[in-house]
């Protein structure tokens, strides 16, 4: 089936304010006829939920953690983008749409992005309004930093904190609205499947996490804003809770996965340390401003950093990108990165790492400078690792961060499911096949803020009322479905605990579909997570009960979704016979080693239906039409 | 990384309560060779896997982002909320920290306002509660003004943003000898006090998000300064005299009541 964006007619630039107008609308007094369920509370989830309520929707919230504010959103450090142009720079909104969908290798759908970077301006407005702490300069305006795949100053950011600061933004918003009465929240609660009534998405079932009762939710509309599948690696920089597994049971319903193999491994990351490491630490781009990434030229030199004398360092960035250097994008870096540490020039106890140095940096702007802009920064790598980096450069490797794969939409952000939404990470629209730095911020607020509460009210003006209830039969099979599950899970009673088997698919995945992939380990990793599912099914040990709290049991409710999941990325990566982005397989690649994309057969988006336990998925195309930009080889140089 | 590994041998003291209606108590867990590169949460991990694979129940304890931020980990170890270390989470307290030998007692936060839910984990939804009662401008997504349009002199947005780093992890209360929230409220009040943004309703918000903490069970604040010396993030109590400030206003300068 060749799938349709429904990306409306008329000029790049036009086309969203044409949409506006020709969408249907739900007039104010008939708003609150309508339930809309939103799943998630990050930035797509916290804001959508708000606007949504605000407009007069009846909203219900769901998260995992024990409240709102705590959405993995809240980690991210370095920024949000907008066009403002404040620091007179050259940037446009033109400018931002196009960096990054060439950031994206030419791999998301146009329109979209292009409406992307049109609301990032109304995002700062709003988030200043709320009471964001942004960063401001001495005259008391907005101050902007750089990050990469840009060579414009066009990053917002309060502290090393941006993320927390929106999400907070957000959740002050979606807190009023709870007062009012518009939302209600419903915390430490996980969506175990989707429920859909004559193929329209109606509801949900919840697990509730303390008590472990199941709840059933009705609605007109449901909206999944459940972030990104990056733990599939289980080392990653990811909370722990981050899961695949609403997305996963919309897919298993027919909602399709688009470009699942579409991650973003980053590069600048406090490297792997022991066995029992249960997450991987960010080192935000932004440091990447002012410091210099290096390793020795010869292989295997042992002597500290400080003893490396200049001419026997290689800033392997600047030399291979001089125009970008540092500020190569993501998946350039991370590549780059592990092609000199496989070539034995890597260093710390692994040598599985590379130096981000201060050093010239903090002579030339002094100490303090340099800790008013990175100091939290610095005091976690210190506290990490106990060295100080404002002595001894830093140690980074890359590690799984971001997932630009997700539920396939349309330009209304509906899935292929009608009433059933998806945003921010948990969709795949608009980064392609790499995401820009502080890009992610910004589409999870434009998603929710800006977005949703217009083409939502397209659907639901062509909808009545729902008269489904929760007593409806859909709702009880799914339910006993998720018991079922449930009940296997703690009947196994193997001799493996769950992590210990996230870990090992963590590890095939790392090996064989992370920063560079090829036939041969793809072929081979289907295999070994075959095996692994299996040894799962029948070796796991799920202590505790069903009837209280238990997160070994969440857990493992999380990581059979992640060991289904992660053949259909496999399968994927396999169909994508190509390099784009961070998909990079090598067998397709140019002389110097860069990404070699193959526009005549792979200018598509892959979405997949499920086909069935163990059966193969099916393929879907969405062509990519580019009508305003021309397709070019990125280059960085 | 400094080269070689560390291991040291410790014994935990850890509270297990199965329900808020258990009364709950501690267990003594022996744990050897714990690395010291290991975070607290990871050497708890490391228990949890031990227990699980002898058929016993792991320690149930809440965390998500594992590097200081989401608020969700903390519990009280050796006496202290979060830990020994000043200004730091419990997830980003490192074994390091410890010595061979060392006897190490974990227990949850304790307060009138949160229950227990199971071992370490307690229900925190009052703060949110506090927060809902107004804990925010009131505004709508699409009526901002252009970002620029009010220029916020730099100091001023960077006292604003020292109250508004609160993680909203509970620790001021748990140290509180009064269970009170006093630092968690004027944290808030004083971020959107500070800004030109939050003026129009400051002295409402004060009022009414004192009066939910008093409804709520939250004790009064008695200058202890407890809580200054846990928050993981170093919010001063400096922000209390602010609220208080506003506070007055409120009750004496404005209709507000
Ligand atoms: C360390 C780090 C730093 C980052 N820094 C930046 C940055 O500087 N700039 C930038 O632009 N991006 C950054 N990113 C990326 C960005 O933070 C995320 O992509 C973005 O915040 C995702 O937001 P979201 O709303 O889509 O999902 P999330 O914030 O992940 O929220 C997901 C929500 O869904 C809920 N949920 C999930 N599954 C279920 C379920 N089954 N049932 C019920 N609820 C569920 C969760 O409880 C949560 O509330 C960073 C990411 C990381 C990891
Ligand atoms: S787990 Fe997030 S602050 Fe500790």
């Amino acid at each position: 089936m060749q799938l349709d964006g429904k990306v409306p007619g008329g000029q790049l630039s036009e086309k969203w304010d044409r949409h506006r107008f020709e969408l249907k609308m739900v007039n104010p007094a008939n708003k609150r006829k309508y339930h809309i369920i939103v799943v998630g509370t990050g930035l797509a989830g916290g804001s959508s939920s708000a606007a949504l309520a605000e407009l007069g929707y009846n909203v219900k919230t769901f998260c995992i953690q024990d409240s709102p504010r705590r959405a993995h959103s809240i980690a991210a450090q370095g920024g949000i983008n907008a066009a403002k142009n404040y620091p007179n720079d050259g940037d446009s909104i033109w400018r931002l749409f196009y960096d990054t969908i060439k950031g994206g290798d030419f791999r998301s759908r146009e329109a979209n992005t292009y409406r992307l970077a049109q609301v990032s301006n109304n995002i700062i407005d709003q988030c200043v309004a709320q009471g964001v702490p942004f960063a401001r300069d001495y005259g008391g305006l907005l101050a902007n930093r750089s990050f990469g795949g840009a060579q414009v100053s066009r990053t917002f950011y309060a502290r090393g904190q941006t993320g927390q600061q929106l999400l907070l933004g957000a959740y002050s918003s979606l807190s009023r609205q709870i007062a009012a009465g518009k939302v209600k929240m419903f915390p430490r609660r996980e969506m175990l499947d989707l429920v859909l009534v004559n193929g329209q998405a109606k509801g949900i079932v919840v697990r509730n996490l303390i008590t472990g009762e199941f709840e059933s939710h009705e609605a007109d509309a449901v909206v999944l804003a459940t972030g990104g599948y990056g733990n599939v690696y289980y080392l990653s920089t990811n909370a722990t809770s981050c899961n695949v597994g609403a997305a996963f049971r919309a897919y298993k319903k027919g909602a399709f996965f688009a470009n699942p193999c579409f991650t973003q491994i980053h590069p600048t990351c406090i490297p792997h340390s022991g066995e029992y490491q249960s997450k991987l630490t960010l080192m935000s781009e932004s440091l990447r401003n002012d410091g210099r990434v290096w390793v020795p030229k010869n292989p295997g030199d042992k002597r500290r950093p400080n003893d490396i004398p200049e001419s026997e360092r290689d800033y392997f960035l600047e030399r291979k990108y001089p125009s970008y250097g540092n500020l190569a994008p993501r998946d350039v870096a991370s590549r780059s990165t592990k092609e000199e540490c496989d070539a034995g020039k890597g260093v710390g106890t692994t040598g599985y790492a590379v130096y981000l140095d201060f050093n010239d940096v903090i002579e030339r702007d002094g100490i303090d400078t340099i800790s008013k802009k990175y100091g939290n920064l610095f005091d976690m790598y210190k506290n990490i690792i106990d060295e100080n980096p404002y002595e001894t450069p830093m140690m980074i490797y890359p590690a799984s961060h971001y997932t630009m794969g997700g539920l396939w939409v349309d330009y209304n952000l509906m899935s292929n499911i009608d009433g059933l939404f998806v945003l921010g990470e948990a969709n795949f629209s608009d980064h392609g096949a790499n995401r820009l730095g502080a890009s992610a911020l910004m589409q999870g607020l434009a998603d929710g803020y800006f977005i949703i509460p217009y083409t939502i009210g397209g659907y639901l003006a062509g909808t009545a009322p729902s008269e489904v209830s929760a007593d409806h039969p859909a709702f009880n099979e799914a339910t006993q479905a998720a018991d079922e599950r449930i009940k296997k899970l703690l009947a196994i009673k193997g001799k493996r605990t769950v992590d210990n088997i996230h870990r090992e698919l963590g590890q095939i995945m790392w090996k064989y579909c992370g920063m560079a992939r090829n036939k041969e380990g793809l072929n081979k990793a289907i295999k070994l997570i075959q095996e692994l599912r299996e040894e799962f099914r029948e070796n796991v040990t799920v202590p505790g009960s069903d009837s209280d709290y238990n997160l070994s049991l969440q857990k493992a409710g999380r990581v059979a979704d992640f060991l289904e999941f992660a053949e259909l990325m496999v399968t994927d990566a396999l169909a994508r016979e190509e390099s784009c982005g961070g998909h990079f397989r090598e067998e397709y690649q140019t002389e110097e080693g860069e990404a070699k994309r193959d526009d005549e057969d792979f200018c598509h988006v892959a979405a997949w239906e499920y086909g069935g336990y163990g059966k193969a998925p099916i393929f879907h195309k969405e062509p990519l039409v580019f009508e305003s930009v021309e397709l070019t080889t990125r280059s960085y140089k | 990384m400094k080269q070689g590994i560390n291991t040291i041998n410790i014994t935990l003291k850890v509270w297990r309560q199965k329900g808020h209606k258990d009364k709950g108590r501690f267990e003594t867990i022996p744990v050897r060779d714990v690395e010291t590169h290991m975070s607290f949460l990871e050497m708890l991990d490391v228990v949890n896997e031990r227990l699980t694979l002898e058929g016993k129940e792991p320690i149930e304890f809440d965390n998500d982002c594992r590097e200081g931020i989401c608020g969700m980990c903390g519990a009280v170890v050796n006496g202290i909320a979060h830990g020994p270390e000043k200004g730091m989470t419990l997830c980003q307290l490192h074994m390091r920290k410890f010595s061979d030998g060392d006897t190490i007692a974990v227990e949850p936060w304790r307060a009138r306002a949160f229950k227990v839910v199971k071992d370490l984990i307690v229900d925190r939804s009052s703060l949110d509660k506090i927060i809902q009662a107004g804990g925010f401008i009131s505004m709508i997504a699409g009526g901002a003004p252009d970002a620029n349009a009010i220029p916020i002199p730099q100091e001023i947005a960077e006292k604003a943003m020292d109250a508004a780093a609160c993680i909203g992890c509970g620790a001021c209360v748990a140290a509180c000898p009064n269970a009170s929230a006093m630092l968690f409220v004027g944290a808030k009040i004083s971020q959107l006090a500070l800004l030109p943004q939050g003026k129009p309703e400051a002295a409402k918000r004060a009022l009414s998000m004192l009066r939910e903490m008093d409804e709520l069970g939250f004790g009064n604040c008695s200058n202890e300064t407890e809580c200054e010396a846990v928050c993981p993030k170093e919010i001063s109590i400096a922000n209390i005299a602010l609220f208080n400030r506003e506070f007055l206003k409120a009750g004496f300068g404005s209709s507000e009541k």
